[in-house]
């Protein structure tokens, strides 16, 4: 049964990477953030009830307020600043993104080979969808042109981060978890403080405007 | 009694700045500014007790902070660095207030985030786990941030921009490599927080799935790489130097590159003990190479003086990666003392260069002429600085590059040391090129004294001969560790140990 609901949270998890390549409404890909926090925070209480470890609950539960609560409602804060709603020009059409989609995911199985390797349980085996995601959200990041969607990227690629630290072991220790969500939530926030100025002094948050500093 | 200080010593660093941050948020500039130089004094002065206490090659831990001779070693490069960039910031405070550039509001929020910028560096040392250290790294790019994009221009929005989403991807890579390292460890048996330990992992490297480490490596290098201004993942890094204040540029420049470094030293020390050092050594000479190429090409068309200083940090950089590749002891020892040697030169160049920028308004090299006929103590103190980044005698980059040569040779990578010091000398040529323009030559009548015109900044532009000071004790250091390591010696040759790790 547990393995079942793994698979389940896994297979949403990666479903919601490629849909966030598929979409071009702003508030359609936070919507898929947050339905890949809660898949996340599936995978992490499978994890828990599975070792009954106080530990493992108390991070589970910080999963879940963090990508499912705080961040999205803060990428809607921004959003709601911002009225552009759409990724207008994204330097690769969807169609092209969905087929990359597709060979970063057989990229990052064969790549997280050492991982599944390392331990032959169902839970490592499916360590390369985090991978996979990772690598989906570097895409997103180099080739889309909103301020938002580069956000969206970069909390892609740590949700991918996340998912492997729990599938292949179970999740960093609680210290680490700590101090990596805290960081993430600043970093949120200044891209957040950093989106409005933008906006102030080009007017719009189209990453093509940052163009002023170069050789 | 001493151990109790020993603890005392292991934490101040992180107190310190702490503590001169809420003196920033309480109280006045003028106070503040001067408790943060207190601040960095404290984190040398711990650094130096620490050295004392650890110069045998033993530890001092207490939680999950944990000194070790390569600990106090980079601590010292940072109060050391801090204390010059401190110093000089209480300066170019004072200057910015007098010219009206600065509100009592940008200046509290100026000294409130270098100080927690300090402490994130001096956990990212003292961190005993690994995922600590990773945290601290990530935190430097947080607090930094909004140096970058201290003075909300169009340039600095969009440095800041590209330097927290470059960066914070870079560093989500290495997180994901530490994960890998996290699942090899507990695969061999570690459990809980302590399986991320320096001191167990290197303990028990025996254990460690190889192929594992060797995924783990790569990510880690391209991950802490990105930080410390490798090649080609170093973009972001002329913006946010040439944007931020000149302070902070001194710090990012002269200290925070090499505290990424000090993470790709900590893990390459496990790696070479489960892969041996192939592996890194071939990815780090790539790096090297990449790194100075790209600095060197990029200088000669280069048209700013606080950008023609960014690149220079990432030649340097190269060098550091090239004796890292070497991995001998000789290199390792060379390499340190690189670190010191560019960070307090690299400091004293970014301050004169913020100097020089509030004297002619544009940071063009083509705005700048004849400097030494305007400001001869600016011109002396910048051009000495160049001299010292440039390699020469006496000042220590001299000895350092002269060592990382040779230890190159001697471990028969001939080919890329030749290729090396033929880019370094591509840009030694482009450096001298342009500071002669900046230092000698006629002043341009165009481009002339811009208080002439503007009475009311004039005071601020004339006076202040005492900014020079802390320019001239960060000189004097750099000369000094060019001609004697003195006391330092020991502590190199530990701090090189835990690197070599026994080979």
């Amino acid at each position: 049964m547990t393995d079942q609901l793994l698979n389940l949270a896994c297979g949403l998890f990666l479903l919601t990477a490629i849909g966030v390549l598929w979409r071009r409404e702003l508030a359609a890909l936070i919507t898929l953030l947050t339905v890949q926090g809660a898949a996340l925070t599936g995978i992490a209480v499978l994890f828990a009830v599975d070792h009954r470890h106080p530990e493992a609950f108390v991070v589970a539960a910080m999963v879940g307020v963090l990508k499912v609560g705080v961040l999205p409602w803060l990428l809607r804060r921004v959003l709601a600043r911002v009225p552009e709603a759409r990724e207008t020009a994204p330097l690769v059409n969807v169609a092209a993104s969905l087929l990359a989609a597709a060979a970063l995911t057989l990229l990052a199985y064969a790549a997280a080979r050492p991982l599944v390797n390392l331990a032959p349980s169902p839970t490592a085996r499916a360590a390369p969808v985090g991978l996979a995601v990772v690598l989906i959200g570097f895409l997103l990041a180099a080739t889309r042109r909103r301020a938002i969607s580069q956000i969206v990227g970069l909390l892609l690629i740590d949700n991918g981060v996340a998912a492997v630290a729990f599938l292949a072991t179970g999740g960093v220790p609680l210290v680490v978890e700590l101090g990596v969500s805290a960081d993430l939530l600043l970093a949120v926030l200044v891209l957040q403080v950093l989106t409005a100025r933008l906006r102030a002094v080009f007017g719009r948050t189209d990453l093509d405007d940052l163009r002023g500093l170069r050789d | 009694m001493t151990e109790a200080l020993d603890v005392f010593a292991l934490h101040l660093p992180l107190a310190a700045p702490l503590a001169a941050a809420a003196v920033a948020a309480l109280r006045g500039r003028a106070v503040a500014a001067w408790a943060g130089v207190a601040a960095a004094v404290g984190i040398l002065a711990a650094a130096v007790w620490l050295a004392r206490t650890v110069h045998a090659g033993q530890q001092v831990g207490y939680g999950l902070l944990r000194a070790d001779a390569l600990t106090a070693f980079m601590l010292i490069v940072i109060g050391a660095v801090a204390a010059i960039a401190c110093w000089a910031g209480v300066h170019h405070l004072a200057a910015e207030a007098a010219a009206g550039a600065a509100t009592a509001g940008t200046a509290r929020r100026y000294l409130i985030l270098v100080q927690l910028f300090l402490a994130a560096m001096s956990l990212a040392v003292l961190a005993d786990n690994l995922g600590l250290l990773w945290v601290a790294v990530e935190a430097t790019t947080i607090v930094t941030a909004f140096l970058v994009g201290h003075r909300r221009s169009r340039a600095s929005v969009e440095a800041a921009w590209k330097y927290v989403v470059l960066c914070s991807i870079g560093i989500a890579v290495a997180f994901l490599g530490t994960v890998c390292v996290y699942a090899a460890a507990v695969a061999a048996g570690g459990h809980g927080a302590a399986a991320l330990d320096w001191t167990y992992l290197t303990g028990h490297a025996a254990g460690l799935d190889a192929d594992l480490i060797r995924l783990a490596t790569g990510l880690v290098l391209v991950g802490f790489g990105t930080k410390a201004g490798l090649a080609p993942m170093h973009a972001w890094l002329p913006d946010a130097h040439s944007q931020a204040p000149a302070p902070v540029s001194a710090l990012m420049s002269g200290v925070l590159l090499s505290v990424a470094f000090y993470a790709i030293w900590r893990y390459k020390a496990i790696t070479d003990s489960v892969i041996g050092p192939g592996y890194t050594r071939t990815l780090l000479l790539v790096a090297a190479l990449a790194s100075i190429a790209a600095a060197a090409l990029l200088l000669i068309s280069q048209r700013d003086y606080k950008r023609m200083l960014a690149y220079s940090s990432i030649e340097h950089m190269g060098l550091v990666a090239l004796g890292t590749a070497t991995g001998s002891r000789l290199a390792i020892t060379a390499v340190l003392v690189h670190v010191l040697g560019h960070g307090l030169s690299k400091a004293v160049a970014f301050c004169g260069a913020g100097q020089l920028l509030r004297l002619s308004g544009s940071s063009r090299i083509a705005a700048v002429r004849g400097l030494s006929a305007r400001r001869p103590a600016l011109a002396v103190v910048f051009g000495l600085a160049l001299l010292a980044l440039l390699g020469l005698p006496p000042f220590s980059l001299f000895a350092s590059e002269l060592g990382i040569a040779r230890a190159g040779l001697a471990a028969g990578q001939g080919w890329a040391v030749a290729a090396t010091f033929a880019l370094v000398l591509v840009a030694f040529a482009a450096i001298v090129r342009h500071s002669t323009g900046i230092l000698l030559g006629p002043p341009d009548p165009a481009t002339q004294e811009p208080a002439t015109q503007e009475p009311a900044t004039a005071p601020t532009l004339a006076a202040r001969p005492a900014a020079i000071v802390p320019l001239a004790v960060g000189l004097a250091a750099a000369a000094a560790l060019g001609i004697s390591l003195g006391p330092l010696n020991e502590l190199l040759q530990t701090a090189t140990d835990i690197i070599v790790q026994d080979r």
